[in-house]
């Protein structure tokens, strides 16, 4: 049986909501909030700052640490035990790898910038939520970017490509590919891509394809809540 | 530095002011709300100018302890997330977090505002566990107080996940609410030199001598304490800070219009 109509009925190529905002939380040196659908992420900037213990330090350049984390309460299931597990740990790799591109530290030898995602809530889709509210905090913070970098989950739900996949879609029973993408709007250059699933090549060129053209118009929506911070 | 600081906020706090304008027992503007993250059985946010913090329970279904065979469970933990401070490290809760989590569970357990007996499904084999998880999004002082008050307004909203025996199904939310006999509600009162006062800002905080947080019950009976602080406290000291905390419990209760 064909996948005929989205689960919460959306367009295939079309997101949940989105909400964003700039400069949500006091104490950091930058910090945004994202919504997608009722995956909410927040993201703080701490830095450029010392580095500790010393040996991490890195006379050429700063570095960036990225740090995502579930809150006990957020996920759908049971509780979700604090600390970090290996996924935490290797999403947050990647979300570091995702947004060190447009970086350029290098005029922060030894220091370190370090930016923490939360999540209060989450319904798929939390690792590009995340690196959204992540690009907007760094954008908040002052830091030189040469661009932003935008991310949306893209796959297929049994014969049908599809944008955003939430918790029912990526559950779906039938063959789910779920690629999350992280993309550099202007140059269209790709720095996260993961796939869970089966998928073949001509469909996959494609699924990024709409990743990229979603990515862009996330874009704009990290663009205009940081001009709204501003706005009076 | 801290010394010039403090020096300052004695001689601000001697003229009846504060940096931010307060008076001494006057709290920052406060806001509150329920239900705000769809995937805890209950939840609450609570600003307090402009700290931030969003508590959230999660129910399960455990083996009771063998000590207390007929009660359920209720357990407090702090993050202290390194989101919300530029002072918090990651890793595993370290003493100020642990005291946190403690005083709040405090508050709410000695008050014995939660009916554990009523929690227990089935005698020494099956009760619920009620899991209470703090987490700042922003830190601008008094924890404390933000803590415990999102931490009673969570528990108010919180409603059973469906439960047939066996599995729990997150997905389906019964009508049935958390038993509470009673709503707790703590106020910390500082001491900087000898001035009293509520809801520091970090600064304040930074430079006080001592505190005393104060879980009081609605006729007014204290149900914890805890003093923090360095400085040592005379009776009169303590007599003092405690009724000006129960002063403010009333205009807390009041204000925030904390109801059973």
């Amino acid at each position: 049986m064909a996948y005929k109509k989205r689960v919460d009925g959306r367009d295939w190529h079309e997101t949940r909501p989105i909400t964003a905002k700039a400069g949500v939380i006091p104490r950091a040196d930058g910090s945004a909030y994202f919504k997608i659908g009722d995956t909410e992420a927040y993201a703080a900037v701490y830095g450029p700052r010392n580095l500790y213990p010393r040996f991490m330090q890195d006379p050429a350049t700063g570095i960036l640490r990225c740090h995502y984390n579930m809150m006990p309460f957020s996920g759908s299931g049971e509780r979700v035990r604090p600390g970090g597990s290996r996924r935490s740990k290797e999403i947050s790799a990647v979300t570091e790898k995702a947004l060190l591109p447009v970086l350029d530290l290098t005029e922060f030898p030894n220091a370190v910038v370090d930016v923490f995602i939360e999540f209060p809530q989450t319904d798929a889709g939390s690792r590009c939520a995340g690196i959204c509210a992540a690009a907007i905090a760094l954008a908040d913070a002052g830091l030189s970017m040469k661009d932003m970098v935008s991310a949306i989950a893209v796959g297929k739900v049994d014969d049908k490509l599809v944008v955003d996949l939430n918790y029912a879609e990526e559950s779906y029973d039938a063959e789910v590919a779920d690629i999350p993408i992280a993309v550099i709007p202007s140059t269209g250059e790709i720095t996260l891509l993961q796939l869970d699933g089966i998928i073949d090549k001509h469909d996959l060129k494609k699924a990024i394809e709409n990743g990229i053209e979603t990515c862009r118009k996330i874009n704009e929506v990290q663009k205009n809540a940081l001009k709204e911070k501003y706005r009076k | 530095m801290n010394k010039e600081i403090k020096r300052h906020i004695e001689e601000t706090l001697a003229k009846g002011m504060r940096f931010d304008g307060r008076k001494a027992d006057e709290y920052r503007p406060i806001s509150v709300q329920v239900g705000v993250t769809k995937n805890a059985e209950g939840s609450a946010r609570v600003k307090i100018g402009e700290t931030d913090v969003i508590v959230g329970v999660k129910m399960a279904v455990e083996k009771p302890y063998p000590d207390t065979p007929e009660d359920g469970t209720f357990a407090v933990n702090v993050e202290l997330l390194p989101l919300s401070n530029p002072e918090f490290e990651t890793g595993p809760p370290g003493i100020q977090a642990i005291e946190l989590a403690r005083v709040v569970d405090r508050g709410v357990r000695e008050s014995k505002a939660v009916d554990t007996k009523a929690l227990c499904i089935e005698k020494a084999e099956k009760a619920w566990c009620i899991m209470v998880d703090i987490c700042p999004i922003n830190d601008a002082g008094n924890l404390f107080d933000a803590s415990s008050l999102a931490t009673i307004l969570a528990l108010q909203d919180t409603r059973f996940p469906a439960f047939d025996g066996i599995e729990i199904d997150y997905k389906t939310r019964t009508e049935k609410k958390i038993p509470l006999h009673l709503i707790p509600v703590a106020v910390t009162v500082y001491k900087i030199g000898k001035h009293l006062l509520v809801d520091p800002t970090i600064e304040e905080d930074q430079v006080s001598d001592a505190r005393l947080t104060v879980c009081a019950t609605e006729d007014g009976h204290i149900c914890a304490l805890q003093k923090g602080g360095n400085t040592p406290l005379t009776l009169s000291d303590i007599e003092a800070m405690i009724d000006y905390a129960l002063g403010q419990i009333k205009v807390l209760r009041h204000n925030i219009g904390v109801k059973k």
